[in-house]
This record gives structure tokens, sequence and C-alpha cells, in this order.
């Protein structure tokens, strides 16, 4: 790999995300904490449906992500709060235990060909079991109330890796994850196990009689994904300060990281983080649509709340049934389906 | 954390099967669908809690149990074919796993329709079957009659597709779904009735359900992974592998609890289905195809 070369358009690109932060407090200074907010949850998400669909876009559709996600945010929080090892230490040793979950879950799937349905419910299992055993060691976790990292002087520790207090650096913190993630799709895209991966998708057997150890290649990417989202639940307990069984780990993280990733676009670089965006800002809108309007409080009371999550679901049924490319994804193939038409117009007019 | 072979530990054996009759039941209507249709609800358990709300709202109104029973199964039973028919059908033919996460799109819209319109308390019937007691061992009847009834129910539906015209065709068409439309079947409207009669398996476990269970709005979260293990494990799509299967699984839970804490029956559940598929891939029962 000779590096990435930087077109100028990513330049501005990154620098406009990395300018961010700086907008909201010149232009919205009163409710700069709530805006950095949404933005540092929408690309701490955005690092982890990225890492998802490098496994998804390979026809690998994991249930089992919840599991990762939860095994960092807990391992590392565990760590600190009974043993006081920092997450400098922490969130390796649980990146590390995710990854190896991740390969023991896959290598025998990948060897036996457990794929599509079986291979979604068994990851659905593996969700379940974590969950399941993080409810159990509640003497550890707090159960399904969740629990807090300690809190390392007044909040802002290098060295116990806390940072909630000061949105701006959170932001960044975020950003440089987030920017780790799309360097890490865009090594995958231009590797040759892409290729390998591509080929094994589409025809398990024709992959292997060209030579693919299609078994290798799935564990490596499995490995890569689950550490990836190991990390994001990592440090999404770190910037939170509480961690859930509900809200880090279990079958509803699952189901969401995947729709979020579908909804933005799984074959394209941006779409998780586009996912991101639509679903955070569509969470956020509607829960201050709900909380400014009396009669639509009048009419549910706090289980208005749930309307988000029933309009999330409509749009999912809706993206499968007539935008399985996603947002990004449906967007991209109109813009260049428009660019060859104009340009075979050009064409056709000189 | 005692676990001795005595009288309590028998009583969580009988409740262990008891509990797998219903687990059987849940798990059966779930093969039929993806043995006939080749397509996994995974919204399936959501289903189940719209019958045990309706069964609830209709007992509540008046009705006696047995009619709102009827009528909770009657509605699952159009719930499953509506389901077939608004969002399986239109990806029937694109790649399978994206039929199942349009059910899991479902799955969301259903929980938050049931929050929003029910709230997320907890609700029960309020009917008291009392219990069976032998020596010191006691054993809910509401459990026992679910047992039975989820037996009943088996065998209705063992009947209907070894007895019945339309039935001997769902069995046709799950051994092939590619010829019989050629024999001048029509695949689409069998779809449709396999659908509704799934759909009606997961209303009558919602009658069964609502004697022993509360009901709130994310009840199938609890039951949901549970009966795709058991369809798993038994082979997707094999009736008699899941009746088994559910037997297997529900002792872990019934055991584990008993000894340990609820969670750690299930979890050694999951973990003893994830060792067994990687042992045989293809259930216990299965056959690789």
């Amino acid at each position: 790999m000779t590096g990435l070369r930087l077109k100028p358009a990513t330049i501005i690109g990154l620098l406009a995300v990395a300018a961010l932060p700086l907008v909201v407090r010149y232009f919205l200074p009163a409710s700069e904490k709530y805006y950095l907010h949404l933005l540092i949850q929408i690309l701490l998400w955005s690092f982890i449906y990225t890492g998802w669909s490098l496994m998804g876009r390979f026809g690998l559709t994991s249930l089992g992500h919840g599991a990762f996600t939860g095994i960092g945010a807990y391992a590392t929080v565990m760590l600190w709060n009974f043993a006081g090892i920092t997450p400098w230490i922490g969130i390796p040793v649980a990146v590390a235990l995710a990854t190896v979950v991740g390969v023991l879950v896959g290598y025998p799937c990948f060897r036996f060909r457990i794929a599509g349905h079986y291979f979604a419910l068994l990851t659905l299992a593996l969700t379940e079991f974590v969950r399941l055993c993080i409810v159990g060691l509640r003497d550890f976790t707090g159960g399904s109330l969740g629990t807090q990292p300690r809190r390392y002087g007044d909040g802002i520790s290098l060295y116990a890796l806390q940072f909630e207090p000061d949105r701006m650096l959170a932001y960044y913190i975020a950003f440089g994850l987030w920017v780790l993630g799309l360097y890490v799709w865009l090594r995958v895209d231009g590797s040759m196990d892409r290729y390998a991966l591509d080929a094994a998708s589409q025809d398990e057997d024709a992959a292997a009689s060209v030579g693919i150890n299609v078994t290798r290649e799935r564990l490596k990417i499995t490995a890569l994904s689950s550490a990836m989202c190991a990390l994001g639940g990592a440090i999404f307990a770190q910037y939170q300060m509480y961690i859930g069984p509900d809200t880090i780990a279990g079958l509803g993280l699952s189901l969401n990281i995947v729709f979020a990733a579908i909804a933005g676009g799984i074959w394209v670089l941006l779409g998780p983080t586009v996912g991101a965006v639509f679903t955070q800002v569509l969470a956020e809108t509607l829960r201050v649509v709900i909380q400014g309007s009396a009669t639509l409080k009048g009419m549910f009371g706090s289980s208005a709340l749930a309307l988000d999550q029933l309009i999330y679901g409509l749009l999912l049924v809706l993206f499968i049934i007539y935008m399985p490319n996603g947002i990004l994804g449906t967007t991209m193939a109109w813009w260049r389906r428009r660019a060859a038409a104009r340009a075979a117009t050009g064409r056709a007019g000189n | 954390m005692d676990c001795q072979l005595d009288i309590f530990f028998l009583e969580a054996v009988v409740n262990g099967l008891l509990l797998a009759g219903l687990l059987a039941l849940l798990a059966l209507g779930l093969n039929l669908i993806f043995g006939v249709i080749d397509v996994v609800w995974i919204c399936y358990a959501e289903l189940v809690m719209v019958g045990m709300y309706g069964i609830n709202y209709a007992y509540k109104g008046g009705m006696p149990f047995l009619v709102a029973a009827l009528f909770g199964i009657v509605l699952v039973a159009i719930a499953g074919a509506l389901l077939h028919f608004l969002v399986i059908r239109p990806v029937l033919e694109t790649p399978p796993i994206n039929q199942l996460l349009v059910t899991g799109g479902v799955l969301f819209l259903l929980q938050a329709a049931a929050t929003m319109a029910f709230g997320i308390e907890f609700k029960n019937l309020g009917i008291r079957l009392g219990s069976l007691n032998i020596i010191d061992m006691s054993f809910s009847w509401s459990r026992i009659l679910a047992f039975l009834f989820a037996l009943a129910g088996m065998l209705a539906l063992w009947l209907f597709l070894s007895r019945t015209f339309i039935g001997t065709a769902i069995r046709a068409i799950s051994q092939d779904r590619q010829i019989m439309p050629l024999m001048g079947v029509d695949s689409r409207k069998l779809y449709l009735v396999t659908s509704a009669i799934g759909g009606g398996l997961a209303g009558l476990a919602a009658a069964l359900m609502v004697l022993q269970y509360d009901i709130y709005p994310q009840i199938g979260l609890q039951f949901g992974p549970l009966i795709f293990m058991i369809c798993v494990l038994g082979g997707l799509g094999n009736m008699i592998g899941g009746f088994v299967a559910a037997f297997i699984i529900s002792q872990f839970i019934a055991v584990g609890s008993s000894c340990f804490h609820t969670e750690w029956g299930y979890a050694v559940a999951f973990l003893f289905f994830m060792v067994a598929i990687f042992i045989r891939p293809q259930g216990l029962f299965g056959s690789r195809t």
C-alpha cells in the first residue's frame, strides 16, 4: 500500500467536519453542549456502523455486533472499576477479547459454511449470550440497571481516559475515531482481500477453486470488524460515563447497527456515516417535536417517545423493499446515471 | 446455588417439560413458514405480543376468555397474512437476508406501536387457575393447560397438513418451490395461507401465554431469540427437529434457573446452542442441501 492519495475534495471535507464544532460555537453558543453531543454521537455511531459494514458488505450479515460493542464497553469499565487498570491498557485488552470471541465464533461458521439465515441467527445467539452474562454478573455489572465507570478527579483525565465534561475534546476524539474508521474502510476497499471476499460472497465454491482461502479471508474481516466495534463501544462508554446491557449490548442494539448501516448504504464509504446522521437526526427531531407538541404528549404521554422507533421501523421496511442500496448508495447511483446521460447528450449535440 | 437430586429438582424438570410444549408450538409456526416460504420472521414473537394484547383487551372488554382467545388467534392469523402480503412478497425474489431484515423493521414497528398504544406498564388478565399439588411439588394449571393445548395445536396442524388437499399442497411446495407452480399450483395463494396458519399458531401461543405471563411491549425480545434458537437447533424448517429441540432447550432453562440465577439457565442454553451448531451446522435433525 503506497498510502492514500488525498484528493482536494477529501481534504476540504475533512476540514469541514473538523471545523463543525467551531461553527456550532460561533453560531449556536447558547446550546453548544447539546449540538456537540449530537455530533459526537453521530461520529461514534458512524465508526461502529462502518465497522459492521466491513463485514456486512460481503454478505456476512451479523446480528452479533451488539456483543462486541458490549464486550468492549464492559471489559474496559470492569477493569477500571475493579482492578484499577487504566483504559489505556483496558481498551486494548477489551478489543483483543472481542476479537478472540469474534474469531472463535467465526471460525466454525466459515469452516462449516454456516451462512445466510443460520449465520444471522447464530450471531444473534451470541448477542443474547453476552447480554445474559452481563445481566447475570450483576454483582459487578449492576445487572440490567447498568453501571458507571468510576469518576477520576474532576472527570477529565488522560490517565483514566475520561473527557466527558469537555465536549470539544470529546468531539475531536470522536472525530479521530471516525477518520480512523474511514481509513480502515478505504484500506480494505483497496486491498486484494476485498476482491477475494467479494468473489466469496458471490460464489464460495468458485472463489475457493481459484485459490482463495475463504475461511481465512472471512476470519480476517471478522476480526477487524469485531475489533472496531469493541473499540467503538469502549470509547462510547468513556464518553457516556454509563453502560447498560440494553444501551451498549443486546439484540436491539445489534438490529440498530444493521439497520442504520443499511439505511445509509453499506457499499459506499460514507454510507454508514449517512446512516448515523439520518437515524440520530430523525430521533432527535422527533423528540423535539414531541416535547414541543402538547397534542402528541396529551395523546400518548411519555410513550410518545416510541414514535421515533415506529417511524424508524416503517422506514426500514420501506428502505429494504425500495432502496436496498441505502440513501447514499441510491443517491450516488442516480447522480452517476445523470452524469452519464448528460455526457451522452453532450456528445450527441457535438 | 445448591443443586441436589431432590423433589425440587424433579419439580424443575417437570416445569421444563411444560414450558417445552409452549416453546415447541412457537417454534412450529416459524418452522412452517420457513419450510414453505423460506423466510425467517424475526418479528414472530412480536406477532405473539400483538395477539396477547388483543386477547387482553377483548377479555377486559367483556368477552368470555375462550371467545377472546379465538379472537386473538384470528387477529394474529390476519396479521400474518398481512405481513406476507405487504412486506414479504415485495422482497421474495431478493437475497434471503433481506427478507430476514425486513421483518426486523416490522419488529421495531410493532414494538413501538404497542408502546404507544398500550404504554409500557405490565398488563395481566387477572385469571387465576390455581395449581396442582403433588407431594411437595406444585404445578400451575395454566402451564399444564398450555402444554396440553400446545400439543393439541400441533396435532391439529399435523392432521391439516396430512389429511386435507390444501395441506398436501403446502407440503408439496415445501419440497420444491420451483416445480409446483408448473403443476398449476398458485404458490402466491399457498404462501398467503401458510402465513395465515403460521400467524394462527402464534395466536394460539399468545392465548396460552396470557394465562402465564404479564404482557409488555418488549416481551418479544424475551421469547424471540429463544424461538429462533430452537428452530435452528432442530434444523430450520424441520418440525420434528424443532419439537425435540424445544424439550432440550427448556430443560437447560428450567434446571439451570432452579440451580442458579434465571439468566444463567438461559446463558447456558445459548452456549449449548452455539456449540451444538458448530458440531452439527445443519441442526440436530436437519439434512444438508
